[in-house]
């Protein structure tokens, strides 16, 4: 059955495996001094192309259909090059914000990189899986490669105990979530997504089958960080090395949301009715959890890490959405992403050689400090409080269209009165910015490549305004031909 | 060519020429003073066409701009003005230049910023005003407090941190209640189009949780008792130029609102409410002016005889439905009420830029610490005293044409209303004037006030333009009327039928 040819739609996927390894061996040779620039380099360069060859593909390839590869263990569709398009693109950022962070930060060498691309790989492993086994292989190298990323900083006390706490809690949940695939399996006799699909639509109301499913939900739920199962976001977002911290909230975010369609949206869509009231609380819980927490947090990085809670809430109420809500989802996430590798890109950027920038209160006076960057996060604070015109309200508008649609207008109105709520903290760190005086003066030493990348970040929060429409457009049809 | 994208330019022109100031940095203050009066001075010049070539006839929208923006969701580019918005635009742009020239030589941190928030908050009010897709209505009216938070956080008083989140969460949470309220109907309806929806048939019930939900934004936006609260702080410690933005303009996107939005849209709610909107407009005329009278704070007091003016406006707007019932001339009523918003605009911006001139030279707002201006500041005195006239509704001041045609319109309507809002008249008097009595004139009571300096011709010219506007607009209001006639019998026509299913 095997031929060669099935490995061409899986190009990406083996360019970012080979050029790891020599990532890898390369990082081995550099020095602090002259390493870093061209490991960034050959990064780079690996995601641009990786976009290259994804495009060209998805181009190709007539009507988006899907192709099924290894004996239907691995997808290649519209939905799935999408996402790793994102993805390559937010890593191309992470990469940068992570460049800088070796100027400032002694320890991150050559490793560093080839863990983030081995980590990248997963991402799109689980994109792209369509067999629970692939499936869980992705997840399981993000989690691994992420935990090291953690623990990057040997001597650092937070980073090792964020490392432990994230390790300790990700082994379970995926513990919880093989077992909910074996259940799974013991109710459908597959693991292959499509023919699940197929046995659920036969048999209904299977009791060994909802178990499965609420199982494989608290796995998906853990990757993302809902609640109640986000105990293990802020630690690890507060103690992390800024770099890793702005990786955990880029890929590994898709990843998981991708997991969740091709779960829930495609595996089960048959047995909608049992998982959209999970779906539902584990929403509404993250967006009141997540946001009256971050409101008391002095720690930006920590208080980054409930608003994500909270977005990552605002994101599942698209699934509540149905078939609409999930190209709502798709964009909000999407949206939310890059707002927040930019918000991290920024706090990276404040950092100074061994101190990181992580207290609100280092974000004093920014604005006369720097003009420029205090736009720059203003931009993305306003969008991530979801204020009109910029981009971040567009999300928000797409996910409450698809659940009013669906008549949850009680789902909306919570929703939207916490969103008031946490515009609250965001407007404390534009206050600090705007209002308060500067307690120091030192120049904000960047280089031009970076401050690029983050302008480009940023700016994207009022540029996406013009391809708005088609963004969109594209995300309804991909997610159509699911 | 340039009459269809007329609407279009007076949105970008300021928003887009904000950006350029910013960018042109904070060490260009000349240039950058130069620039913005310059681009807000083209602004005006080009809103003046919307007054010379519209069509006082006709009651549909004019200079229409209609471009699909986000297919998917069926929002367009939607934009036009009648006979309402108009005269509302040109305000807009009118202000903003005499904004800018007040700050001139008082803002001196942060110049490009602040000029810039201006600029783009111009183009968005402009933006609120010509809207006629519900979302792109939505979208202007919670833009604009993205540049207001900023101006009255950075430029504002000691207090301007509390009182900016304040103004910023009340409003946003009230205009969020709002969206929900669209997107419901957008889903109803299948259409943002504001001509569309007020044509679409809802039950009772769905238009009475519709208009609840319309009514958090727009009466924290006016604002009416009792979510009034965060106006006498946002404008206490806004700068003047903040304050004026928000007094003379900001203000009026509430009562433009109830009128371009409730009323067409739920009708039938807004008959079956407008009891209860009418009594908190009473309250607020009354209890406000009443709180008004105690303040010690020149900007507070204004504020509150602000938010008391305001109240005629929504009285003057909803009495429409019990005038209906009686057969009484509710076409004088909303008349009335937009002549007032008009006319605040000229008043309050004009209050604000007095206590301004008097801020910048001692830099306090108590009035105790005044006394015996009119000695040192003649011109001053003199314009001050008149725009206190006008405030308290002075026959021949624009103050009291829109006051006089509520007034004179809930007399058929109920007697007790229109006794009540005619006690305005003392009230309106008591406080603007005991403030002046106390500020500008008697005997000079300290040091400061004898070393007062008198107007420079920069403020000279700015209030003298105001008084202009102010007194022709009292002694001859025919134009503005005229203007807005037919636009506001094609909304008292619509509102009279039930559109219940």
């Amino acid at each position: 059955m095997f031929g060669w040819s099935e490995l061409i739609p899986a190009l990406p996927e083996l360019l970012v495996l080979a050029m790891a390894c020599v990532v890898l061996v390369v990082g081995l040779y550099s020095t602090n001094k002259s390493g870093g620039g061209f490991i960034v380099f050959l990064s780079v360069l690996t995601m641009l192309f990786a976009i290259i060859i994804t495009a060209k593909d998805h181009v190709a390839t007539v009507e988006f259909s899907r192709q099924l590869l290894f004996n239907g263990t691995f997808i290649r569709d519209g939905f799935g090059d999408m996402l790793k398009i994102v993805v390559y693109i937010l890593m191309i950022a992470v990469f940068f914000y992570a460049k800088q962070s070796l100027r400032t930060n002694q320890n991150v060498r050559g490793e560093y990189f080839a863990l983030l691309l081995f980590a990248t790989l997963g991402c799109m492993v689980m994109i792209s899986g369509y067999n629970f086994i692939s499936l869980y292989l992705g997840l399981e190298l993000v989690a691994l490669s992420s935990y090291a990323l953690v623990a990057y900083s040997r001597t650092d006390i937070k980073g090792n105990e964020a490392a432990m706490k994230y390790f300790i809690l990700g082994a379970m949940a995926s513990g919880l979530f093989l077992y909910g695939v074996s259940l799974l399996y013991g109710a459908t006799g597959t693991l292959q997504i499509d023919e699940m699909a197929s046995a659920i639509a036969r048999q209904d109301n299977d009791m060994l089958m909802v178990l499965g499913l609420i199982f494989v939900l608290v796995g998906i739920a853990f990757k993302l960080g809902a609640v109640p199962f986000h105990m293990w976001l802020p630690d690890v977002y507060q103690g992390a090395p800024i770099a890793t911290t702005t990786f955990l909230s880029s890929a590994p975010k898709i990843a998981a949301f991708a997991l969740a369609v091709r779960i829930l949206s495609e595996g089960m869509e048959n047995i909608f009715d049992y998982w959209q009231p999970m779906v539902a609380s584990l929403a509404i819980l993250s967006i009141i959890i997540g946001n009256i927490f971050a409101l008391q947090q002095e720690n930006l990085k920590r208080m980054f890490a409930y608003s994500t809670i909270s977005h990552i809430g605002f994101m599942l109420l698209g699934f509540v959405g149905g078939a609409d809500g999930v190209a709502a989802s798709m964009f909000y996430m999407i949206v939310y992403l890059i707002m927040a590798v930019g918000g991290f890109g920024l706090i990276m950027l404040l950092s100074t050689k061994g101190i990181e920038a992580e207290n609100i209160s280092d974000f004093k006076g920014l604005n006369q400090r720097n003009g420029w960057y205090a736009f720059l996060m203003l931009l993305i604070l306003f969008s991530m409080a979801g204020i009109p015109p910029l981009v971040g309200f567009f999300a928000k508008l797409y996910v409450l269209q698809a659940i009013i649609a669906q008549g949850y207008i009680w789902l909306a109105v919570t929703a939207v009165i916490f969103a008031v709520i946490g515009a609250f903290y965001y407007l404390r760190v534009v206050k600090v910015m705007y209002f308060d005086e500067s307690e120091t003066d030192q120049a904000i030493d960047v280089s031009f490549d970076v401050k690029a990348i983050l302008s480009v970040n940023a700016l994207a929060q009022l540029g996406l305004l013009v391809i708005l429409p088609v963004l969109f457009q594209y995300c309804i049809y991909v997610t159509q031909s699911l | 060519m340039f009459e269809q994208s007329l609407l279009s330019l007076l949105i970008w022109l300021p928003i887009i020429g904000g950006l350029l100031v910013l960018a042109l940095g904070q060490q260009r203050a000349g240039m950058v003073k130069l620039l913005t009066f310059a681009l807000a001075m083209a602004t005006f010049l080009l809103s003046l066409p919307l007054w010379i070539q519209f069509d006082g006839s006709s009651a549909s929208m004019q200079f229409v701009e209609n471009l699909v923006w986000i297919g998917a969701l069926d929002i367009h580019y939607h934009i036009g003005v009648n006979g309402i918005s108009m005269p509302l635009v040109i305000l807009t742009t009118l202000i903003t230049v005499l904004i800018i020239l007040s700050a001139w030589r008082v803002i001196d941190k942060h110049v490009h910023q602040y000029m810039a928030a201006m600029l783009i908050l111009e183009g968005l009010l402009i933006g609120v005003f010509v809207a006629h897709d519900a979302l792109l209505f939505y979208l202007f009216f919670e833009a604009m407090l993205i540049p207001m938070f900023i101006i009255i956080g950075v430029w504002g008083g000691p207090n301007r941190v509390y009182a900016t989140i304040k103004f910023f969460l009340y409003t946003f949470l009230g205009s969020v209640l709002m969206l929900i309220g669209l997107i419901y109907l957008y889903m109803k309806g299948g259409t943002w189009n504001l001509t569309e929806l007020a044509a679409l048939p809802l039950s009772l019930q769905e238009q009475t949780w519709l208009f609840f939900a319309f009514l958090a934004a727009f009466a924290v936006k006016i604002p009416m008792f009792p979510v009034h609260t965060w106006l006498p702080d946002a404008h206490v410690e806004a700068p003047t130029g903040g304050s004026v933005i928000l007094a003379a303009i900001m203000l009026k996107v509430g009562g433009y609102g109830f009128i371009r939005l409730s009323l067409p849209i739920l009708p039938d709610a807004s008959l079956e409410y407008a009891w209860l909107l009418i009594t908190l407009s009473l309250i607020a005329i009354i209890y406000i002016g009443l709180v008004a009278i105690v303040q010690k704070d020149m900007k507070k007091l204004i504020a509150y005889s602000s938010i008391s003016h305001m109240g005629f406006v929504t009285l003057g707007i909803f009495l429409v439905f019990l005038l209906m019932k009686v057969d009484g001339n509710s076409e004088m009523a909303l008349t009335g009420a937009v002549v007032q918003m008009i006319s605040h605009g000229f008043i309050s911006a004009a209050m604000f830029l007095c206590v301004g001139v008097l801020y910048d030279r001692l830099h306090t707002r108590m009035i105790r610490d005044y006394g015996g201006v009119l000695s040192t500041m003649p011109w001053f005195g003199g314009f001050f005293v008149f725009f206190a006239m006008a405030n308290s509704g002075l026959p021949g001041t624009s103050g009291f044409v829109g006051e006089f045609m509520v007034i004179l319109a809930s007399f058929k309507a109920n007697f007790w209303i229109a006794f009540s809002a005619a006690l305005t008249l003392i009230l309106g008097a008591s406080y603007s004037l005991w403030m002046v009595k106390r500020v500008v004139f008697g005997p000079i009571t300290n040091e400061a006030v004898e070393s007062l300096q008198d107007v420079s011709s920069r403020e000279f010219f700015i209030l003298a333009v105001l008084a202009i506007l102010v007194l022709v607009l009292g002694v001859w209001p025919e134009p503005l009327v005229d203007v807005m006639r037919v636009s506001v019998q094609q909304v008292i026509e619509h509102v009279s039928v039930s559109k219940v299913i």
